[in-house]
């Protein structure tokens, strides 16, 4: 999933943001607080290093990232391009919690930038694109395969793996996302079978890259960082905790796939209740009584009564779009000539 | 005799690879002075200033700032003394925006909002530079880079200034503000140049540096008039001092 | 590629607009940003067949353009880029979905056309407001106001970081890539050579983060932000935010277009 001027035959890391237009508030705001005590957690520790050695070169190397990942290339043999994501190698390159910090500004400045997922899709796309490849393909893939030396055949198979990993999960968290927000007519296993297999290409794509850029910087005996994480308890807690939700999501998604309005109908029939917004239902339920009395044209047919007014539009529906629309124009109108005349 | 001393005692570097970039470097600068340091690509200037404030440290010999030895203890004080501004503006105009950027060394100080603004106005002032202000970096042209990062060290009232190539890049008009801006700063000036133009307006005394080594130290005019020296060290005699191209005339001034 | 140049100094413009002088650029940063996110919530929480009841939401991105002066063409042209992919993505729906939900006049209307328009819409309205968010308070700003609600400093730090040297980075990689052009006799960059030219501009990065930190250090750096604190949050910014957030959940709670359309044609 991608902005279309990179997509259609582009494939890489960029081809998974979430947008605004495809999420519920519930499901945007669970990721917010995930990802926001994610990334409070990596600060804290990032900020309690003594020297701060590691804030100007997380810094430069997120802008390069984002540079990066805008100069696209040709693969061979299959007339397609596709450019660098750069989750698996900044975890590489700088440890999980700068990754997670150096990704996460990538993509606030994207949002704010190109409009890119947008404000509520930037917890989803800090979740699928930094969290994942940082702190679980990095830790549990990467760094238990990456035995051998730089250069060599073990290392080179933990670089790949670890880049088709963490894009696996990101793809698979959209597609979870995505199903339990219910705002597109995709079931489950259609988006899931779309989704995997166009990211396993991803993922190889982006694995040679990353291989390719570290044999450059070894060859330029570029001294790396040690890292100095130490995967303590808390950590793994959270990754752990991180892992778990995502599973748990994807049952849950699952199961709502097979209703339309995903989440919403997954959390009715947990709490009971019709809608989320507790305090707008008996008004929903009141004005929608009243537009059901003073409407003519008796055309409604819903998806299910739980729709109420939300689904409501028919002729009048149309017209009164098009009064709207007329009046925003005709507030700008005037707001336009009252800033002039000031 | 203020403390405004710049010396270097049989200063050696040798780097981790093995390179022995400065040896047996012995000078003294002393209060006020306004000092050019001048040598080919590769002769050892950019790793002497880096001596100054201590992102190298020596090899063997000492350093001393204003009587301080410089030593990893000394380190935060002789920051505060010695301004060091970078060849390439970018590197140091790191904030969001100008004012901010000026405002950094101070806050790290410790000093109050207030006195954190009138440093950060009177240095931008300083500098001609005061509409940058609220400017980001990216916007700005050479010379106003180059101004603007001049004022981040000015703010923090160092005694001594360490410039590295400042008129580089710069277009002939913005070189002429920055040399007419330098001329009237009181401190002590260390200059690393190729601009040997710029040393005959604005230092007196020049270093010469070769392979690592002081090849001459003494009056500007004197070294830059001893053709063997400067063809010695791969430099040339500077234009003003070359004589009129049209009439032929050799030696001028 | 020009992409790359086009889409910098797109950078820039957006920064320009942001540093501009107007009645909305002078509000405390905090208030456009929480009115914003208010917005982004409220639009998302339709369900999947609403559009009539998104229409009047319209009107807070295209007050704040006029009163912010954020240029039609550059708002419409930066909806433009984001439109196509959502236009795809919302094509599927009426063929996924073709249950009839209503009719207008003649025409049965399916829940797959109603929930691919109600995407697009929202996905315009989204973009919208983000634009004009940042045209009337610049990243700068914008970044300021989430480090004063709470967002961790190191982070502010670290976009702050990314945004100024972004610029710097996009240059070097311009005159990379032209300098490659120039050789290249037409070809396209392969993945062959990516990685080399990737690997150098890399390099040349780690270089430039190192000076960045001895520059840092010489001015005494040690490993604190300490920021100024300028803006306030006034009563103007405080009015600001609540007509906002009232003037959304009146259009969350009442369908006005719904109610304004029956009261035509039903003369209710």
């Amino acid at each position: 999933m991608d902005q279309a001027d990179d997509c259609g035959p582009n494939v890489g890391g960029l081809c998974m943001h979430m947008a605004d237009a495809l999420l519920s508030p519930a499901v945007g705001g669970i990721m917010w607080a995930a990802s926001a005590a994610a990334v409070a957690r990596s600060s804290r520790k990032i900020q309690q290093e003594l020297d701060g050695n590691r804030i100007p070169l997380m810094g430069m190397l997120a802008a390069f990232v984002f540079t990066a990942q805008m100069i696209n290339f040709s693969i061979p043999g299959t007339g397609s391009s596709g450019h660098l994501g750069g989750g698996l190698l900044l975890a590489i390159l700088l440890g999980p919690d700068a990754a997670l910090l150096a990704t996460a500004s990538v993509l606030v400045i994207q949002a704010l930038f190109f409009a890119d997922g947008g404000l509520l899709a930037l917890g989803c796309n800090i979740f699928n694109l930094g969290f994942l490849p940082a702190f679980v393909a990095y830790p549990l893939v990467f760094r238990p395969l990456a035995t051998g030396k730089a250069g060599q055949l073990p290392r080179a198979l933990a670089v790949l793996l670890g880049a088709v990993v963490g894009l696996q999960l990101g793809a698979f968290g959209v597609v979870v996302e995505t199903v339990l927000s219910g705002r597109t007519a995709l079931t489950f296993r259609a988006f899931l079978l779309a989704m995997q297999p166009i990211h396993l290409a991803i993922g190889l794509v982006e694995g040679v890259v990353t291989l390719s850029l570290l044999a450059f910087l070894q060859k330029a005996r570029l001294e790396l960082p040690r890292p100095t994480e130490q995967a303590d308890t808390a950590g793994r807690a959270t990754v752990a905790l991180g892992l778990l939700t995502l599973l748990l999501g994807g049952w849950v998604a699952w199961y709502a796939s097979k209703h339309p309005d995903g989440l919403e109908w997954a959390i009715q029939r947990v709490t009971g209740q019709s809608e989320l917004q507790g305090t707008a239902s008996g008004w929903h339920g009141r004005l929608a009584r009243v537009q059901a009395t003073t409407a003519v044209l008796p055309d409604y047919q819903f998806k299910g009564s739980q729709e109420g007014s939300r689904a409501v539009t028919s002729l009048s529906g149309v017209m009164g779009g098009a009064m709207t629309l007329v009046l925003v124009a005709g507030a700008g109108w005037i707001l336009h000539l009252r800033k002039r005349r000031a | 005799m203020s403390h405004h001393i710049v010396e270097a005692i049989e200063l050696c570097h040798r780097y981790g690879d093995g390179t022995q970039a400065l040896t047996e470097v012995t000078f003294r600068i002393h209060h006020g002075e306004s000092v050019a340091l001048v040598g080919a690509n590769g002769a050892g200037k950019s790793t002497l200033l880096q001596h100054f404030n201590g992102v190298l440290l020596p090899t063997s010999g000492a350093v001393r700032i204003g009587e301080v030895p410089l030593v990893k203890e000394t380190l935060r004080d002789i920051r505060r003394t010695v301004g060091m501004v970078f060849q390439d503006p970018d590197d140091q105009l790191f904030s969001p925006t100008i004012g901010q950027d000026v405002a950094f060394g101070p806050l790290n100080l410790g000093l109050p909002p207030a006195d954190v603004e009138a440093r950060v106005r009177a240095a931008l002032d300083r500098m001609e530079a005061l509409s940058l202000k609220d400017k980001p970096a990216y916007r700005l042209s050479a010379g106003e880079k180059r101004r603007a990062a001049i004022a981040t060290v000015l703010s923090m009232t160092p005694d001594i200034l360490v410039l590295d190539e400042p008129t580089s890049g710069l277009d002939p008009r913005a070189r002429r503000q920055l040399i007419g801006l330098l001329r009237a700063f009181h401190h002590t000036k260390i200059i690393a140049t190729h601009d040997l133009d710029m040393v005959l307006d604005l230092c007196p005394r020049t270093l010469v540096l070769h392979e690592g080594r002081v090849k001459a130290d003494g009056a500007t005019r004197e070294i830059f008039a001893d053709e063997a020296l400067l063809a010695a060290c791969h430099l040339e005699k500077p234009l003003t001092m070359q004589g009129c191209l049209m009439c032929g005339e050799k030696r001028g001034i | 590629m020009v992409n790359l140049g086009d889409r910098f100094r797109d950078l820039g413009r957006m920064d320009a607009l942001g540093s501009q002088e107007s009645t909305l650029h002078r509000l405390d940063p905090r208030a456009k940003v929480l009115v914003t996110a208010a917005f982004a919530l409220v639009v998302s929480s339709f369900g999947r067949y609403e559009v009539s009841g998104l229409l009047p939401f319209a009107l807070f991105p295209v007050s704040l353009a006029i009163l912010g002066e954020v240029p039609w063409g550059y708002l419409l042209k930066r909806i433009g880029l984001a439109l196509p992919f959502m236009l795809v993505l919302g094509a599927l729906n009426p063929v996924l979905d073709r249950e009839v939900l209503l009719h207008v006049g003649p025409l049965a209307i399916t829940g797959g056309w109603l929930s691919s328009f109600s995407m697009v819409l929202k996905l315009v309205l989204t973009v919208a407001s983000a634009v004009v968010l940042v045209a009337t308070t610049g990243v700068d700003g914008v970044c300021q106001a989430l480090e004063r609600l709470g967002l961790p400093q190191v982070f502010v730090v670290q976009i702050g970081f990314l945004h100024r040297y972004t610029f710097v980075l996009a240059e070097e990689a311009v005159r990379m890539l032209r300098a490659r052009e120039l050789r290249s006799n037409g070809h396209g960059l392969t993945h062959r050579e990516f990685g080399p030219l990737a690997g150098h501009l890399l390099l040349r990065t780690w270089d430039r983060a190192q000076r960045i930190h001895q520059a840092m250090l010489a001015r005494g750096f040690d490993g604190n932000f300490h920021m100024l604190r300028r803006s306030s949050f006034g009563p103007r910014d405080l009015l600001f935010l609540f007509a906002w957030c009232a003037i959304f959940l009146l259009l969350r709670i009442v369908n006005f277009p719904m109610l304004m359309g029956s009261l035509v044609s039903g003369g209710g």
